[in-house]
């Protein structure tokens, strides 16, 4: 047989102008589901070193199920499963956005939780026996050490979830896989267009990175 | 110090019969002590004796099992039933610790103000104004803006002295000030607690500073093995020791 692949530059730039509108989409989901994430991590991060046993159990509970089951089946049920319950049809953005944001949530639970348990204990001590109470004391003195801790690990979580969002075009939003799969029906560029659609994943995490490094290196200066 | 202390003075701390477990372990046997305002006392023993432990219930850092504990007239309950009250013993009573403990994220001065901002509602202004003058007062006026990883350990301990102080103690605990320091920067440390008996503060040190206590000290409690073994003045203890366990324990930490 005769094969000539041949990567077609031309084809690789011509497919840009589709790809770039799914760059959007990518972000809003990445972004939005973390953001929410972020809060649900603190929730449950906390709930799991919570001094009271059935609060842990709970965290405990929630941070097993989305961590051990694939983010695929996560949005396929909130997409497919939920809308059966609801009676209600779910927006593919919205699922999107919730899978990232519960599926993060667990890691960053586990995240929060670890940075919050690195702190010494003599810091906790210091600050009770100034007389903060014991929420002054997490406040202000063990939740900015922690959170100084939790950069990198969350920065990790956020190439994650980022990465993870490509899945989503089972859902049919269009995010960056999906209007490369749209534009490959018509041109048969794959090669070419899944090349252009990892170089703008790499764009994005990459940016990211280097913005969580610089944001590292000024927590480092600071102390 | 005590020659300004009248005998029907009340005491700032008094514990009964306090008992202290960790699990199975019995930490603390019926201790009874009261120390009464200006006085210094200085605590030895051997290590696992329960010298932390004894200056830890006073601020309720450690709960006790029974027995009953008042710091200037707030009653602390057994199993740490009683936090309104801790809370107004913790502001009252201030604590310098082996390892400093300083907020390594927090400038000198915002370590020292964040208290008295926070719990005594004191102004900005008024909480750096006194942070300086405490500053200056343990020697090291112009490090307020480093942060602590910048500082020596002795000034990092001194830092910490002036952090407690901030909140105008009745009382102040330390627990080995000193054990963490190399020996060069003891005698800063030492000098500053020095002082502060002088100006009278009410003070209670677990040391390993045998000179420094027989200095200092108004009395000295040697505790064996969760029990006041012996106590009196420093003269008593480390002159004409009673106890056959206190010998044997001076005996070992004086030969080095
Ligand atoms: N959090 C804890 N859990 C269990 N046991 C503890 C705990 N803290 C202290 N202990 C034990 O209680 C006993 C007394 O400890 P404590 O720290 O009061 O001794 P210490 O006299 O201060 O000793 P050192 O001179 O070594 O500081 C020791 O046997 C110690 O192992
Ligand atoms: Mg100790």
């Amino acid at each position: 047989m005769d094969f000539d692949f041949q990567f077609d530059w031309s084809a690789a730039i011509a497919s840009i102008p589709y790809l770039l509108p799914g760059i959007p989409w990518t972000l809003l989901i990445s972004f939005g589901g973390l953001a929410f994430g972020f809060f649900i991590g603190i929730f449950f991060g906390l709930l799991r070193i919570s001094p009271i046993r059935w609060l842990r159990w709970v965290a405990v509970g929630y941070i097993e199920i989305f961590r051990g089951t694939p983010i695929l089946v996560q949005v396929l049920f909130i997409f497919y499963g939920l809308p059966q319950l609801l009676g209600s049809p779910i927006n593919a953005l919205v699922a999107g956005i919730a899978a990232i944001a519960v599926n993060s949530g667990a890691y960053i639970s586990e995240i929060v939780r670890g940075g919050v348990q690195s702190i010494e204990r003599g810091q906790r001590e210091a600050s009770l026996s100034l007389g903060l109470s014991r929420v002054q004391a997490f406040r202000y003195v063990i939740w900015p050490q922690a959170f100084r801790r939790m950069i990198p690990p969350l920065g990790n979580q956020g190439i994650i979830s980022i990465k993870d969002t490509s899945l989503f075009s089972v859902i049919g939003v269009g995010e960056l896989v999906r209007q490369g799969q749209i534009y490959i029906a018509t041109t048969f560029t794959a090669l070419e267009v899944y090349f252009m659609v990892a170089l703008m994943y790499l764009a994005i995490t990459w940016t990211l990175s280097i913005l969580l490094r610089q944001l590292e290196r000024r927590g480092i200066a600071g102390q | 110090m005590t020659d300004t202390v009248s005998p029907t003075t009340p005491p700032i701390v008094r514990m009964q019969k306090l008992n202290k477990h960790f699990g199975s372990l019995h930490v603390l046997n019926d201790i009874d002590l009261e120390i009464v305002p200006g006085e210094v006392v200085v605590v030895i023993g051997a290590s696992g004796s329960g010298k932390s432990t004894l200056i830890r219930c006073i601020n309720g850092l450690e709960e006790f099992q029974s027995g009953t504990l008042s710091v200037d007239g707030n009653t602390l309950k057994p199993n740490g039933k009683s936090s309104k009250a801790l809370q107004t013993i913790r502001t009252e009573v201030g604590m310098v610790f082996q390892q400093f403990n300083l907020f390594p994220h927090l400038s000198v001065i915002d370590n020292i103000t964040l208290a008295p901002m926070k719990v005594r509602g004191w102004n900005r202004e008024d909480a750096v104004n006194t942070a300086k003058r405490l500053l200056d007062r343990v020697g090291i006026a112009d490090q307020a803006d480093k942060y602590p990883s910048q500082l020596s350990g002795g000034q990092q301990q001194r830092v910490a002295l002036a952090r407690a102080l901030a909140m105008e103690p009745r009382l102040m605990l330390f627990d080995e000030p000193t054990s963490a320091l190399d020996p060069e920067m003891i005698g800063e440390v030492l000098d500053a607690m020095r002082e502060l008996a002088k100006e009278g503060m009410t003070m209670v040190i677990v040391t390993h500073e045998m000179g420094f206590a027989r200095e200092v000290a108004d009395r000295v409690i040697f505790i064996h093995k969760g029990v006041i073994a012996e106590q009196g003045t420093p003269e008593q203890i480390f002159s004409a020791p009673q106890n056959e366990q206190t010998r044997s324990f001076l005996a070992r930490v004086l030969k080095h």
